[in-house]
C-alpha cells in the first residue's frame, strides 16, 4: 500500500518550499505511513525535554524577556551550538540518512518577512509564553485550553496565506 | 534513575538534547527540524480555499504531524510520570514581584493557572492570551518563514543569515511585548 503516489510538479515543489525552512527532502515518502512513527518517537522525547527543561513555562519566557534570568538563554544557546556542530559534522563527513539518502541543505534568502513577521511572532511569543513547539507540549502537559491557541495559530497561518501576495516581502 | 529524571533539568542538559534533535531528524530521513510548518500543512490539507500558498502536496509533509503529535504525548508523559508533584516551579524573584504586580497569584505550575483556564475563554483575558496570541504566532511565524525551531535552532545551526535576522527580530518583538504591551494588557483586563 502506498500512501501517496502523486508526482509533484516543479511549481508544487516551489510552493511547498516557500516561506519555510522545514521541508521534507526525502524521495522515499511514498513508503508506508507507519514509517513516520519514528518521528513520533523523536517528538515524544522532544516533548519530555520541553516540559523538563521548563521551556513551556510562561514564567520562564517572561524571565527571559525581562532579563531576570539566564536560564532560557542557556537552553537556546546550548541548542544552537550543539545543532551547529552537528550540521557541520554531517556536512563534513557527507553523512547519509539511515535509508542511504544524501542529507541536503538549502539556503534561505533574506526577505522583509524575517523582520515584520518575526516581530509579530515575537509579540505573540511573550503573550502566550510559547513558541509553536511548546504549545503542543503545553497541551499535552494538561493545559487543554491551549488547543484554542493552536487553532488560532492555524487560523493566523491561513490569514497569512490569504494575504501573502499583498504583504511586503 | 527515575528519581534522577524527575528533578528539574539543568539548562545545558536540556539545550544539548534539543540541539541533538537536528541531526537525529536529518539522519532518520533528511528532515529539517521545524514545527510551525505543521500549521500550514493543516491549512493545506483541510481548508486550502483557492489560495496558491496552500496548493502543494501536503502528503509529502505528514511526517511533521507525526512529530508534533509526539510532542503532545511527550508533554503528557513528562507532566504525569516524570515530575515531582507539588514541587514549586522556579522563577526569578524579580519577575515574581513584577508579575504579582500584574495580579498573577498562582505560581505553582508551568503556566499561571489563573490565566490559562477554560473559564477565561470567553473573557477579554482569553481573547488576548489565547486567541490574539495564537493568531500572532501563526501569522508571524509563517511570514518570517519559521519559528524558534526552524530559524533559531535549525537555521542558525546551518549558519543562515535570514535566520539570524529572524531571531534578532523574534527577540525584539518579545522584549517589546513583555516589557511594554503585557503591562498594558494587565492594566486593561483588571
Amino acid at each position: 500500500m502506498s500512501f501517496n503516489d502523486h508526482v509533484e510538479t516543479a511549481e508544487e515543489i516551489r510552493i511547498r518550499h516557500e516561506d519555510t525552512l522545514c521541508t521534507n527532502e526525502s524521495k522515499l515518502v511514498s513508503s508506508l505511513w507507519w514509517y513516520n512513527l519514528k518521528y513520533t518517537l523523536v517528538g515524544i522525547i522532544f516533548g519530555i525535554v520541553f516540559v523538563k527543561a521548563e521551556i513551556i513555562s510562561w514564567f520562564r519566557i517572561q524571565e527571559m524577556f525581562q532579563l531576570t534570568s539566564f536560564f532560557m538563554y542557556g537552553v537556546i544557546g546550548t541548542a544552537v551550538v550543539v545543532g551547529a556542530i552537528s550540521v557541520f559534522t554531517v556536512k563534513k563527513l557527507g553523512l547519509k540518512s539511515i535509508y542511504g539518502e544524501t542529507i541536503t541543505f538549502e539556503d534561505k534568502k533574506l526577505n522583509k518577512g524575517q523582520i515584520y513577521g518575526a516581530l509579530i511572532f515575537g509579540i505573540g511569543w511573550a503573550i502566550t509564553g510559547a513558541c509553536p513547539g511548546p504549545l503542543f507540549a503545553q497541551l499535552g502537559s494538561g493545559f487543554t485550553v491551549v488547543i484554542v491557541t493552536i487553532i488560532s495559530a492555524i487560523t493566523g497561518t491561513w490569514i497569512y496565506g490569504k494575504f501573502r501576495e499583498k504583504l511586503p516581502h | 534513575m527515575l528519581e534522577f529524571i524527575k528533578q528539574p533539568w539543568h539548562w545545558a542538559v536540556s539545550g544539548t538534547l534539543i540541539g541533538l534533535i537536528v541531526p537525529l531528524l536529518l539522519i532518520l530521513g533528511n528532515k529539517k527540524f521545524g514545527i510551525s510548518s505543521s500549521f500550514r500543512h493543516i491549512c493545506a490539507a483541510c481548508f486550502p480555499g483557492d489560495i496558491k500558498f496552500f496548493k502543494y502536496d501536503w502528503k509529502k509533509e505528514v511526517w511533521n504531524w507525526f512529530f508534533v503529535g509526539g510532542i503532545v504525548i511527550g508533554g503528557f508523559i513528562a507532566a504525569n510520570f516524570l515530575s515531582n508533584p507539588g514541587e514549586l516551579i522556579q522563577v526569578a524573584p524579580e519577575t515574581v514581584e513584577t508579575l504579582k504586580g500584574y495580579g498573577i497569584k498562582d505560581f505553582t505550575s508551568l503556566l499561571p493557572a489563573d490565566l490559562f483556564n477554560w473559564g477565561n475563554l470567553f473573557t477579554l483575558k482569553g481573547l488576548i492570551f489565547f486567541v490574539i496570541g495564537g493568531l500572532l504566532i501563526g501569522f508571524g511565524t509563517r511570514y518570517a518563514g519559521g519559528c524558534t525551531s526552524g530559524h533559531s535552532i535549525m537555521g542558525l545551526a546551518n549558519l543562515q543569515k535570514a535566520s539570524l535576522v529572524a531571531t534578532i527580530f523574534f527577540m525584539a518583538g518579545g522584549f517589546i511585548s513583555a516589557n511594554i504591551l503585557i503591562p498594558l494588557i494587565f492594566k486593561l483586563i483588571q
